[in-house]
């Protein structure tokens, strides 16, 4: 087990590094043989691993390899933790990233910054699988940051274009509040542990249960609330929940595949994988998981509402993330944490292939992504109009596909959950479900079918993508298929996770859920009957008809509802906000700062203020050295009857 | 008897006159150089009193010394004052502050 | 009797040093410098200081004061401009000194230096001889000040010197001692040269 984990961990990274630093002398070639090969070696072993822990039952392993530092008692070491929970997410990472490396040799196959993309998926992981496999706070807060760096770096890889860094600096400052929140809750964890390492805090997770802290004017928090509070602002800013979303669809900058890779299968996952790690602690915290609850089910239903009015193909693909990370954050909240990482599983499946799906439109068009330039587009690109049709299916929900199980389980998880947010996120979900047909069959509709908008450039070139592109999307459109059925059981038996995700009596909604559960087959039928699937039925009948039938209708929506249309187009006003408020906040205070305190105070009071003072005190001395005699002799004199004075003054006394 | 104080207070009133002088005539070179004479002098009969009063004949060698010094210093002085008469034809302190930045 | 005489000589002294610095003419101004003096060479005998008294009169009046009057006579004073400031500089000059001699006369007062604290010494027998004790401690203990002391007169002999000598101005004068030894070899030399070519023919 130790060789596995260091091969699947060193195997992209020695991939990174030859890519990144020798690209030139190994050449296109070279760069993805070498990182491909890194990453399909990470592949095979987890997918080995996965099999020997979850399917055969193995033990898990948690070792602690090395001590790199100690700050006074304060190990900080390098371990990894192997159980049911950390194979899942490095089988589904390795295997996702695999699929977009073999992609992205024909997607960027005329980009001329090959090898450096290349160098950085396989970096990137790297730094997935160091997170998920990490066996304390330290080490796990090292991939957190590599991933967000990783982003940031593939974000901007088209770095002439200036709404690329605009992005990608977005992206990394958002992220950086989260990861804020994320080291201040590490920093509590040490404080009231002791340790950063995870058997030890969850083994004392009931002692520090009953603990409070002042946090301010005489208030008390339960300690654990205030941890898992923090932690999940790194989970906020990492998984785009709102407001620290607001980076995720600008993120879209970024070539198609890191979309598919990044910001739809792995890094957006990580807030949900840490949250679900961190499930001692959370049970211990009813607030905590009100908090997640209802920041997971706004983020689900209002995101899903901003996919109906873009018309960039990847910002639908981008928002449906958001609305489906919100859901994921829903189940947290009800404390069904496997239904959360089982719908984490599926998503990265169906989430990759429509963007893949989407980069396959965007290359086959020439690089056209405006929506309203598509259409009819089934006839040049079959496979990827499979695909797509399956990849949208999935998400909405369709009984029997992968989306179906994952989905209905979270909604069942918030129905019988008791927490006080459950009864208006209950809601929230339900009625996702119908926008989440919609602006997902909206996408369908303009781009595959409906009237030819094409522009004439585009036309020519228009053709089915390279196997490289169209294999991918195939391997990844068999799991969106068969992997809800077939995972289904394992995952609703109750304990599928087994030791690594704890749940409290009081909140155990999975519970209930295996309780319930008789069955792949016997929820598909009973889900044909369901509340979700009608909505979602509904969902893609509005669709048909307001984009094939009736395609003037939208426009005229649009300006009958136009409040709510110009309110959806701004996002709610979160950029105008953060520019506003926060980025132009810093620039008045930069410029203050600079202008008083850095001109006016350090300039001219400090530095300059100090050598005129000097200047001015020479001038005033320099008046006594007035080179005339009788001044000096008058000093003497002073000073003589001063000194004299003096002695007379002590003596007398 | 004559106690010392009376002595040092001559020796005090004649350093004052002295100082006074020198701040008074500003014009006249030669009557600085004779003020500073008149401040050794009365220095002079400080030492001699002291020596007297204490029974130690070391203040009269001082004073020995400085009759020496002060020769000295008043024949180097009055040489300065013929050279720069020599060029400036005048005696006047504030007309030889040439120097002056 | 010997306060009285004390008060005398006083008296005298500070005269004289009032007057050095308020009489207008620099040669007066002398002259009164020289009754210091010589009342300061009384005050001293009756210190018992006899050869100090002496050497007062001879060295510093026979000699300085002297060179103080050759050089203010010597030298072409315009007297008139030097008076002009007087009545300006009167009372700041009047108020220093004022200052200053109230301060020291304040400790140099009777309450530390009177004759409690500094009791007369008795009188010397009258065989006894100032110079004899000056010569002896001068030529043992403190010969090497004494050395010291003569270096530095000659060195203000020579500074003297130095500053005021002239370069003497270009003068014709002879040296007749040399013209008498001039020989003739060193005046006149016999030189033979050949008579001149005449021209070529031709030339032009």
């Amino acid at each position: 087990m130790a060789a596995y984990c260091i091969a699947i961990v060193m195997a992209p990274l020695l991939g990174a590094l030859i890519a990144g630093l020798f690209g030139r002398q190994i050449g296109r070639a070279g760069a993805h043989t070498v990182t491909i090969g890194g990453v399909a070696i990470s592949t095979v072993l987890s997918l080995l691993v996965f099999k020997q822990i979850v399917i055969d039952g193995g033990p898990v392993y948690n070792e602690t390899w090395y001590e790199w530092a100690r700050i006074g008692s304060l190990p900080l070491s390098l371990g990894f933790l192997i159980d049911r929970l950390s194979a899942t997410m490095m089988a589904v990472v390795s295997f996702v990233s695999l699929m977009v490396h073999i992609y992205t040799i024909g997607y960027m196959h005329d980009d001329p910054g090959y090898q450096r993309f290349f160098s950085y998926i396989a970096l990137f992981t790297f730094s997935m699988l160091m997170l998920v496999m990490s066996n304390n706070f330290l080490q796990l807060f090292f991939g957190w940051e590599a991933v967000g760096l990783v982003s940031y770096l593939l974000i901007g890889f088209w770095f002439r274009k200036p709404t690329a860094i605009y992005a990608s600096l977005k992206a990394f400052l958002a992220n950086r509040v989260g990861d804020f929140g994320f080291l201040l809750g590490i920093a509590l964890v040490l404080m009231y542990f002791g340790t950063l390492d995870y058997r030890e805090v969850f083994a004392n997770a009931q002692n520090v249960a009953g603990a409070s802290i002042t946090v301010w004017h005489g208030q008390p928090w339960a300690v654990v609330t205030l941890i898992c509070l923090l932690l999940f602002v790194g989970a906020m800013g990492k998984s785009a929940q709102m407001p620290l979303h607001v980076w995720l669809p600008d993120s879209m900058e970024g070539p198609t595949p890191i979309s598919a890779l990044i910001h739809a299968a792995t890094m957006v996952t990580a807030g949900i994988f840490m949250v679900a790690r961190m499930s001692p602690l959370f049970e211990l915290s009813d607030t905590a998981l009100n908090v997640v609850m209802s920041i997971g089910a706004l983020t689900a239903f209002l995101m899903g509402l901003l996919g109906l009015v873009q018309n960039d193909i990847k910002r639908v693909i981008a928002y449906s993330t958001l609305s489906q990370l919100g859901y994921m954050t829903v189940a947290l909240g009800a404390s069904a944490y496997s239904v959360a990482i089982f719908h984490l599983v599926t998503h990265a499946f169906f989430k990759a292939l429509l963007f893949l799906a989407a980069g396959s439109v965007i290359i086959g068009l020439h690089h056209e992504q405006d929506m309203r330039h598509m259409g009819g587009l089934y006839k040049y690109m079959p496979i990827t109009w499979v695909t797509s049709l399956i990849g949208s299916l999935a998400l909405m929900g369709f009984p029997g596909l992968a989306g179906f199980y994952s989905k209905d389980a979270i909604i069942e998880a918030v129905h019988s959950s008791t927490l006080p947010a459950a009864h208006w996120a209950y809601l929230a979900v339900l009625f996702g479900v119908f926008f989440t047909a919609l602006y997902s069959f909206r996408l369908f509709f303009m781009v595959f079918h409906g009237a030819e908008r094409l522009e004439p450039h585009a036309r020519k070139h228009l053709h089915e993508s390279p196997a490289v592109v169209t294999v991918p999307l195939v391997l990844l459109a068999l799991p969106s298929v068969v992997a809800g059925y077939f995972m289904a059981p394992t995952v609703f038996s109750g304990d599928f996770f087994g030791g690594a995700i704890v749940v409290n009596e009081s909140h155990d909604a999975a519970h209930r859920i295996a309780e319930d559960f008789h069955g792949s087959g016997a929820m598909l039928l009973h889900g044909l009957t369901a509340a979700p699937t009608w909505l979602a039925f509904a969902g893609v009948a509005v669709a048909w008809l307001l984009y094939l039938q009736r395609p003037q209708w939208p426009a005229l929506l649009a300006r009958r509802l136009s409040w709510p249309y110009r309110l959806l187009l701004n996002k709610y006003g979160f950029d105008g906000f953060n520019e506003v408020v926060f980025a132009g906040g810093a620039r008045v205070s930069g410029q203050v700062l600079w202008r008083a305190g850095d001109r006016g105070l350090i300039d001219g009071l400090a530095v300059n203020g100090s050598a005129r003072a000097i200047g001015w005190l020479a001038q005033q001395v320099r008046r006594v050295q007035s080179g005339y005699l009788y001044h000096y002799a008058f000093v003497m004199i002073l000073g003589m009857l001063l000194l004299l004075g003096y002695f007379v003054h002590g003596i007398g006394r | 008897m004559i106690p010392l104080s009376h002595y040092l207070v001559l020796a005090a009133l004649l350093f004052c006159l002295s100082v006074a002088g020198i701040f008074i005539n500003r014009k006249n070179l030669i009557v600085l150089l004779m003020c500073i004479e008149l401040m050794l002098l009365a220095v002079n009969i400080n030492f001699v009193a002291f020596a007297h009063f204490h029974h130690d004949l070391a203040g009269q060698i001082f004073v020995f010394f400085i009759l020496a010094v002060a020769a000295a210093e008043s024949a180097i002085g009055l040489a300065i004052l013929v050279v720069l008469f020599r060029n400036r034809r005048s005696i006047n302190v504030d007309d030889i502050g040439v120097l002056k930045g | 009797m010997e306060l009285g005489i004390f008060y005398a000589l006083a008296a005298l002294v500070l005269f004289a040093g009032t007057m050095v610095i308020t009489v207008q003419n620099p040669v007066h101004a002398v002259l009164f410098l020289v009754l210091a003096f010589f009342g300061t060479a009384g005050l001293w005998l009756l210190l018992e200081a006899e050869f100090l008294a002496i050497a007062l009169v001879l060295v510093y009046v026979g000699a300085v004061m002297v060179l103080f009057l050759f050089v203010v006579m010597m030298l072409d004073i315009n007297l008139v401009p030097l008076r002009e400031g007087f009545a300006r500089y009167l009372p700041f000059g009047a108020a220093v000194a004022l200052a200053l001699a109230s301060v020291m006369g304040f400790i140099l007062g009777p309450r530390y230096f009177g004759l409690a604290q500094f009791p007369p010494p008795a009188p010397l027998p009258a065989d006894h001889s100032n110079t004899t004790e000056l010569g002896r401690l001068l030529y043992t203990y403190y010969l090497y000040p004494f050395e010291v002391a003569a270096v530095i007169l000659l060195v203000a002999i020579i500074a003297a010197i130095a500053l005021t000598q002239r370069a003497r101005r270009q003068t014709k004068a002879g040296r007749p001692e040399w013209q008498v030894g001039v020989r003739r070899q060193d005046r006149v030399r016999l030189l033979s040269l050949p008579a001149e070519k005449p021209a070529k023919e031709g030339g032009a």
